[in-house]
């Protein structure tokens, strides 16, 4: 099985000479989920948002490899950069849906990087795009829900909507930057199930920052820790123990 | 003796102080006030000035009534082309002003795109339109033209600058999720700029429609086309029931605009 996403020497320093991520290596292979755990401020999210360069990266080689062939990503521009970032879905703590768009509108939003402006502007997309769509929102268990606004949705909906957004894109690789963070505890499970099998069905392999180590367990084959810009651990999740945790967390009397 | 867990205080309550005084603030009133009364009293503002003017203008509005809608072909005449003067010139300075305040917005466009643009609108608000009209006067001629110039120049100094506010408001985060598909920057501009701001830029449309129309009686009098011109020519003849008949029709148009744009706004909510 080969990588889907290749990692090599990866820095990023918001501010020169104070770097975020240090030097980071990571290789993600072609399925499953695999989280990232760590404390705030270590450079989960800035990770993910390296590898579609919505943060630029300030070194380092971000190689994808999917059914178009193989890229740095940390090379790109333009029109090159749009290609490489509609080969990744991305998942938001907030969703980031475009409240003011109907629910079909927001998953539609994931063929942008596929559909001429016209057809976009005037909302004829191809008929095949428009039953993926409906298929999805099935999927995630929101069939009557395409003609809604996105604000009429309750947080657990619109994450669901993300989700479909996301693979409405037919991606190679799904980035979730804390989907569950602003959901309930109960609503977390669900998505996350949600997510899990569905990336799974379409054979998409999915990269998680969560801060619910329990949760991390229970749905990754494979955990990540953080700290301090670098990878402290990597590793199956039954091998993750209160020492590792407090190896990435710091301290121990909250294990 | 308290009935709080906390630690005991440092100091008595009395001796500390839980908002700190704003000198500047005060300071700053002081001189208002002193300015206003220098002010009024270097341009013989007073009481006996106010009162004399009374008695003129009590001479002048018995001259107003009856008003007179003798001529009133003349009256519709320029009114008609005040409306003209002013919805030409909104949609045309709305068209303009869409792409401007996009361009003008510091959260989507480059600093060197924004600053530029920004400072074409500030000009564009600087002159009041009736300046505006009358350089256009000398410009390209008497006529509605002008007016209609002067009022396109008016539009973009407010309604771009309306728009670029609206749009440094938006929610980045949908427009990062949106460019995160891959979609070009048009298709964001569609998709994730546009909905947020749709219907506050309607809203400032129809502000816009609302202004525009007031403006439009009055550039005639620089010889900008419109019932300005009328009323204008009204006061130099003395022809004061004339005036008030004009002023009449002007105060129950702009009215019926304020009606129609109100319930437009409502029903986009």
């Amino acid at each position: 099985m080969s990588a889907a996403l290749d990692i090599r020497g990866l820095t990023k320093e918001y501010v020169a000479g104070k770097p975020v991520l240090r030097n980071l290596d990571l290789s993600i292979g072609a399925e499953g989920i695999t989280a990232i755990i760590g404390p705030s401020g270590t450079g989960k999210s800035t990770l993910l948002r390296c590898i579609n360069r919505l943060v630029e990266p300030t070194k380092g080689e971000i190689r994808l490899t999917g059914a178009e062939g193989s890229i740095d990503v940390a090379k790109l521009r333009g029109r090159a950069l749009r290609l490489a970032r509609r080969r990744i879905g991305m998942v938001f703590q907030e969703y980031n849906l475009v409240e003011r768009l109907s629910v079909m509108e927001n998953v539609l939003c994931g063929r942008l990087g596929y559909v001429p402006l016209w057809r976009a502007w005037l909302r004829k997309y191809p008929e095949q795009d428009i039953a993926r769509a409906f298929q999805l929102l099935d999927a995630v268990g929101l069939p009557e829900h395409a003609t809604r606004r996105a604000d009429a949705l309750s947080g657990g909906q619109r994450q669901r909507v993300g989700i479909a957004r996301a693979l409405m894109q037919r991606p190679d690789l799904l980035l979730a930057d804390e989907p569950t963070s602003s959901l309930d505890p109960r609503t977390s499970v669900e998505v996350l199930e949600m997510l899990t099998n569905l990336a799974g069905a379409e054979g998409v392999p999915v990269i998680i920052n969560i801060h619910n180590v329990a949760l991390a367990k229970r749905y990754a084959k494979r955990i990540v820790g953080m700290s301090g810009g670098a990878i402290v651990f990597d590793g199956k999740p039954e091998d993750l123990e209160d020492s590792h945790l407090s190896q990435i967390y710091g301290g121990e009397d909250w294990l | 003796m308290s009935d709080s867990a906390l630690p005991a205080p440092q100091a008595e309550a009395s001796a500390r102080r839980a908002f700190a005084p704003d000198w500047g603030m005060r300071i700053l009133g002081i001189l208002l006030i002193a300015y206003l009364f220098y002010a009024a009293s270097q341009l013989d503002l007073g009481l006996g000035r106010f009162i004399t003017g009374l008695g003129e203008g009590g001479r002048f509005l018995a001259r107003m009534v009856p008003p007179n809608f003798e001529r009133w072909e003349l009256l519709l005449e320029g009114l008609l082309e005040s409306i003209q003067i002013a919805v030409l010139a909104t949609v045309v300075g709305i068209i303009l002003s869409l792409p401007l305040g996009l361009l003008a917005a510091r959260n989507l466009a480059p600093w060197w795109v924004s600053g530029p643009v920004r400072a074409f609108i500030a000009v564009c608000r600087s002159l009041h339109y009736v300046i505006v009209a009358i350089i256009f006067v000398k410009a390209i001629g008497f006529g509605a033209m002008a007016g209609v110039a002067a009022l396109v120049v008016a539009s973009i100094g407010f309604a771009a600058k309306l728009f670029a506010e609206a749009v440094e408001e938006i929610s980045m985060k949908p427009v990062e999720a949106v460019r995160a598909t891959g979609a070009s920057a048009m298709a964001v501009l569609i998709y994730a700029v546009l909905p947020q701001v749709a219907s506050r830029f309607v809203g400032f449309s129809l502000y816009q429609l609302d202004s525009n129309l007031r403006n439009s009686t009055l550039v005639g009098i620089v010889g900008a086309g419109g019932i300005g011109g009328t009323l204008f020519a009204a006061f130099k003849r003395f022809d004061y029931d004339f005036v008030s008949a004009i002023l009449l029709a002007i105060i129950a148009l702009i009215l019926l605009a304020e009606v129609i744009s109100g319930r437009i706004r409502a029903a986009m909510r």
